[in-house]
């Protein structure tokens, strides 16, 4: 499954100053497919969050188009890209996001239960054993440690087994050894065939990336400094 | 696992403080709409009952129990007295133009010494021109009193085949009425026989203030209907006018009074009702968005895991509406507790006469109820409701 950004830009009015422009994203393509971790690094502000959204089919863009295997992500109604970004995509958001009332196991089959659907208990096990969280399925989001709630957003990320794996700084507020965690798990979905794209401003990410992009004033860099990757 | 249908009621479980605020509010909304609702049509059931009871258009009575005020007492307020005039006054009554129906009634008051079983009112009527009591009476007695026989008020504690001794004489009681939520309720009803002999009896045992009466020749009251082609006014001034010592009386002026406290209470509780509905509902509006306000970003990570703008929209408003129903249950229960069972309680301290609606109307009122207060928290929300559908996801998930 390909997703692919052609000639995306987004543009934000700055309500404050009147009609003043601010280009968070300038005019980018992107391509991202199966079997690989893309990382893409930058400082605060720089517009990878924007980027990533965008990609995800929560931002729309000001102009150019987010392809999914050819659909245009936001030429669907709501409903269809909701339901798309629920099957295909597994969305990993910046900070802790865990649903409060709800407990660790209920949390990771959210995605599937939001549309009244099952998924094998052996699937889930095998799944929360491979990110080290099977003992606390039962665990209250608020008795878990800041690695744990990761371990868990990505397990909600992965558990409708989605082709692409979009996260926005999944490692933010994670010790060195929780985010060599992290990383290593991501690492093993792409080489498990999955399209991991990744934005973070750990200096050390870079040596999981298959492919490393930078994000500076909204404009997309490779290592060579081209504008199209 | 189907969490799909119990996101909205986790949701509601996780925050147990906030959901019992809001249960509790409703519950409150609820008992005032039924229990304000209960009261003002009891209320006005009971002046009905009241009026019905009455059911003509004029009484007559000595001239001296309107200046004692001892008629709307005995009537009106459920004081036990009585009061005669002669015979041949209310043959005059009678003899006067405009005349349609008419009935004597005669009254005795028993006491708590220990000739009578308990103090009551006791009226007696004439079974062969009776057209106010005998109707009500045969919807729970069908055959004809038998001298000695009584028919009780449904406040009373006795019950039928029980005996009851006023003044040495044991009378039986063949029936006991149905509620009506007037003073009606306290007092006894007897033939005009038995109560001739109660009179007697009470004047042989010197327990009577009138002291030198014969039960033959005087009666209580006259009560009458006019005949076609006159108004109530003209009869009654006619009476008035023409035959002394007596007073005639328009019943409808005789319950104005009540009507006139009946409608000042129905204004204040429906003026209550409306203040705190108001009231309640901006706080319901309030209580929601902060709700909803303080989850912005749960609910955005649903949208990232692939919630549509209306499956978000419907998850707040699922959860309005369940907290709408429990509480809504809850304050019917309340309101019905509280206000079934002290009927009586109620109607004695307002001093208004208070008749419950039917089961099935009190049913309607509770279910009409739940469905107001329901749709009152879908009211309150749906701009909470909106909001969240149209969030943007990106702005929260950064924080902003």
């Amino acid at each position: 499954m390909i997703l692919q950004a052609q000639q995306i830009r987004k543009e934000f009015i700055r309500e404050s100053r009147g009609t003043n422009c601010f280009q968070a994203v300038q005019e980018t393509n992107l391509t991202l497919s199966g079997g690989t971790l893309t990382i893409l690094m930058g400082r605060s502000g720089s517009g990878k969050s924007t980027l990533l959204n965008m990609l995800a089919g929560l931002l729309e863009p000001t102009s150019g188009k987010i392809l999914l295997d050819g659909t245009d992500l936001y030429g669907l109604p709501d409903k269809e890209l909701s339901r798309l970004r629920n099957q295909k995509i597994g969305v990993i958001p910046q900070g802790q996001t865990a649903l409060h009332s709800l407990n660790v196991l209920e949390n990771i089959l959210l995605p599937c239960t939001l549309y009244g659907e099952t998924v094998e208990n052996s699937a889930v096990m095998e799944l929360l054993e491979r990110l080290e969280i099977a003992g606390l399925q039962t665990a209250m989001p608020s008795e878990l440690s800041g690695g744990e709630l990761r371990r868990m957003a990505i397990a909600r990320a992965l558990i409708r087994k989605p082709d692409i794996l979009l996260a926005d700084e999944p490692t933010s507020d994670l010790d060195d050894v929780n985010t060599a965690v992290v990383f290593n798990i991501l690492k093993q979905f792409a080489s498990e065939g999955k399209s991991v794209f990744v934005v973070t401003h750990e200096n050390d990410a870079g040596k999981y990336a298959d492919r490393l992009f930078h994000m500076d004033g909204g404009i997309l860099r490779t290592g060579d400094e081209s504008g199209n990757c | 696992m189907k969490l799909k249908k119990t996101i909205a009621f986790r949701n509601l479980a996780g925050k147990p403080v906030r959901t019992m605020a809001l249960i509790l509010l409703t519950a409150l909304l609820s008992l005032i709409l039924l229990g304000g609702t209960l009261m003002v049509s009891s209320l006005r059931k009971g002046l009905h009952s009241l009026e019905d009871r009455l059911g003509a258009d004029i009484m007559v009575v000595p001239y001296e129990a309107t200046t004692k005020s001892e008629l709307k007492n005995i009537v009106l307020q459920g004081n036990t007295g009585y009061f005669y005039m002669d015979k041949s006054r209310a043959e005059k009554v009678l003899s006067r133009d405009g005349i349609g129906q008419a009935s004597e009634q005669f009254f005795l008051a028993s006491t708590s010494s220990g000739c009578c079983s308990i103090p009551v009112q006791i009226i007696g009527f004439e079974p062969e021109t009776d057209f106010t009591i005998s109707p009500w009476i045969r919807k729970s007695y069908s055959k004809d009193l038998q001298d000695l026989d009584i028919v009780v008020g449904n406040d009373l504690n006795a019950f039928v085949g029980d005996t009851l001794t006023f003044y040495g004489l044991d009378c039986h009681v063949a029936s006991k009425l149905d509620k009506t939520g007037t003073s009606f309720d306290t007092a006894v009803f007897t033939n005009e026989n038995t109560i001739k002999m109660l009179i007697q009896s009470s004047l042989d045992k010197n327990m009577n203030d009138f002291a030198n009466i014969s039960p033959d020749g005087v009666v209580s009251c006259i009560l009458i209907n006019t005949a076609e082609g006159f108004t109530t006014e003209e009869v009654v001034n006619d009476i008035n006018i023409h035959v002394k010592k007596v007073k005639a009386i328009q019943t409808k002026e005789m319950i104005s009074g009540i009507s006139d406290s009946l409608s000042g209470v129905s204004d204040i509780i429906t003026i209550l009702m409306v203040a705190v509905w108001v009231l309640g509902l901006i706080i319901l509006l309030l209580a929601f968005t902060m709700s909803v306000n303080e989850r912005k970003k749960e609910f955005a990570v649903l949208r990232v895991i692939g919630a549509s703008r209306q499956k978000l929209a419907g998850i707040v408003m699922q959860e309005a509406l369940l907290t709408g129903f429990v509480g809504s249950l809850v304050g019917v229960v309340v309101s019905l507790l509280v206000i079934v069972p002290f009927n009586t309680l109620i109607e004695e301290q307002m001093n208004l006469p208070f008749l419950l609606p039917e089961v099935g109307n009190i049913a309607g009122y509770a279910v009409i109820t739940v469905l107001v207060s329901v749709v009152s928290c879908a009211v309150a929300v749906t701009f909470s409701a909106f909001r969240i559908s149209r969030i943007d996801t990106s702005l929260i998930l950064r924080g902003e």
